[in-house]
């Protein structure tokens, strides 16, 4: 799949097909994410957006159709390695005993579990800490930490091994305005500075005004919504956050 | 003779369990998976059954039958999560049956069987000790060299899978230093309560420390203490050396809890 001027798409679906046991819920799905591309991807409660995702990074088999991350298959491990997962998720439990540093650490876990986290690791993990702006939290238990604060630490998680794209679902459920506001500012800050943004949202909310590409699932379905039709929608924001990428 | 004249042996055996249980508990805790050191046990004891029927060492065969089962119950848990609950039950309570039946047709149904559902630490031998001691420097030893990939998964097996870590291999893993931590437990605390050894020092870690990593070794630490002061206690009281042990845990978790309340009612003080 070829687009902006013959460019491989980093992220690609192909006719994909996905059926849980009480039915389809893909039905011939397409989607290509190029590099630098701020996208969100729209749909209502079990319109299968969680399940695209988990099928473009290979963390479910399709029925049929292909998915490929970076040039290879989305199943093989190695595929996912530059890419950033911010889970779908309820508050951490104040019972969880890991601190936010050692949340972050744990994103420098890549493909091999042996031995033990070093000097290079926890010096990562300042700086994402930092990106999200919380490296005041970094000794604190992840489980003592707000909603927003805790969806900022797992961006910091998927941040520290300086990915290409990050994928993000629903990471903002649950979260107060403010927060969704802080929460869209950093969105906007990492990609300027280059990293490929795929987020899985039910409406388009404070990231509005800094998304490349909207598209939305709908019956098993993907329509790409053009950028103008979601900007007249959002007007007013747009003009309270002119620092929004037009 | 001094105490630890007599019983260093116990007291030596007692420690490498305490510390080497509570470094996996800290994981299946996280895991929630807290009962199933206590469903393996069960699994070890039909081992154990079957090994006094054929006169074969009934460590060995706790160890076997504990491998096998923790394979059987990570392969039922990954086949079918939805049934795993009923699927484990009949493999935990089918398990200790076939024992008691196995146990009954061998003639091993006596007082005898209990010093391997309670343990018997303080009869210990030197062979017992040399096998616990070379198997719990195992199990911290592998926990220390797979750490990264270990504490990963426990926090977040979801983004683990992500970022292409083994989460199968590595939840199979842990399964199976969960069978050798029973059997390494048989002799010290027993079958039946080795469980808690593995839980316990971990709820107290939690209650006291913040992070993950302080949790594992402080977790380990009081397992030890706790199984070198349990014994010298029953040694003093006469009491049962498995039950002391478990008990002075019991007796630190609800100290510590204690203590994290009124640390919790103390900061909430100061926040108002």
């Amino acid at each position: 799949m070829k687009r902006n001027g013959g460019h491989e798409p980093i992220l690609s679906v192909r006719d994909v097909v996905f059926a849980f046991e009480s039915g389809r819920v893909l039905n011939g799905v397409s989607l290509a994410i190029d590099a630098g591309d701020f996208a969100i991807l729209l749909g209502q409660n079990g319109s299968g957006k969680s399940t695209l995702v988990k099928v473009a990074l290979g963390l479910l088999e399709p029925v049929s159709g292909s998915a490929m991350l970076f040039g290879l298959p989305s199943r093989d491990p190695r595929a996912r390695e530059p890419v950033g997962y911010v889970p779908q998720r309820a508050a951490i439990s104040s019972r969880v005993p890991a601190t936010v540093a050692e949340v972050v650490l744990t994103g420098r876990a890549h493909g091999s579990p042996f031995g033990v986290f070093g000097r290079a690791d926890r010096a990562a993990t300042a700086t994402a800490l930092e990106r999200v702006g919380l490296a005041h939290l970094a000794g604190r238990r992840i489980g003592e930490l707000s909603g927003g604060e805790q969806q900022r630490i797992l961006i910091a998680r998927a941040l520290v091994s300086d990915p290409q794209l990050l994928v993000l679902d629903e990471p903002t459920a649950g979260v107060d305005k403010a927060s969704q506001q802080r929460f869209a500012e950093t969105l906007r800050d990492l990609n300027a500075s280059g990293v490929t943004i795929l987020m899985v949202a039910h409406d388009v909310g404070p990231v509005g005004p800094y998304l490349t590409r909207v598209v939305a699932l709908h019956q098993g379905h993907l329509d790409e919504i053009p950028l103008e039709e979601v900007r007249e929608q959002i007007g007013m924001f747009v003009e309270d956050h002119p620092g929004g990428h037009r | 003779m001094t105490f630890f004249e007599l019983f260093w042996m116990s007291v030596v055996a007692g420690a490498a369990v305490g510390a080497a249980a509570p470094s996996i508990g800290t994981f299946v805790v996280q895991k929630r998976l807290s009962l199933i050191g206590d469903g393996i046990g069960h699994v070890a004891f039909a081992g154990v059954a079957f090994a006094l029927w054929l006169d074969v060492s009934p460590l060995a065969a706790a160890l076997t039958f504990a491998v096998l089962g923790a394979i059987g119950i990570d392969a039922m848990r990954r086949r079918s999560p939805e049934e795993a609950d009923m699927g484990l039950a009949l493999f935990f309570y089918g398990s200790i049956a076939m024992g008691v039946v196995v146990a009954q047709l061998g003639g091993s149904l006596n007082a005898g069987l209990l010093g391997i559902l309670f343990g018997q630490v303080l009869t210990i031998t030197t062979g017992e000790l040399i096998t616990i001691a070379v198997l719990a420097v195992f199990i911290l030893g592998v926990v220390a060299g797979t750490y990264r990939g270990l504490v990963a998964v426990a926090i977040d097996e979801e983004a683990a899978v992500v970022r292409g870590l083994p989460v199968g291999a590595l939840n199979a893993g842990l399964m199976l230093l969960t069978a050798l931590t029973i059997g390494v437990g048989m002799r010290v605390v027993g079958i039946l309560l080795i469980a808690a050894m593995m839980v316990l020092p971990v709820g107290i870690a939690r209650n006291v420390v913040r992070s993950f990593k302080a949790t594992l070794v402080t977790a380990s630490a009081i397992g030890a203490g706790c199984a070198v002061a349990g014994i010298a206690v029953a040694y003093v009281l006469d009491t049962a050396p498995s039950g002391t042990i478990v008990l002075m845990a019991v007796a630190a978790y609800l100290v510590s809890d204690a203590f994290r309340l009124a640390r919790r009612s103390l900061a909430r003080g100061r926040a108002a």
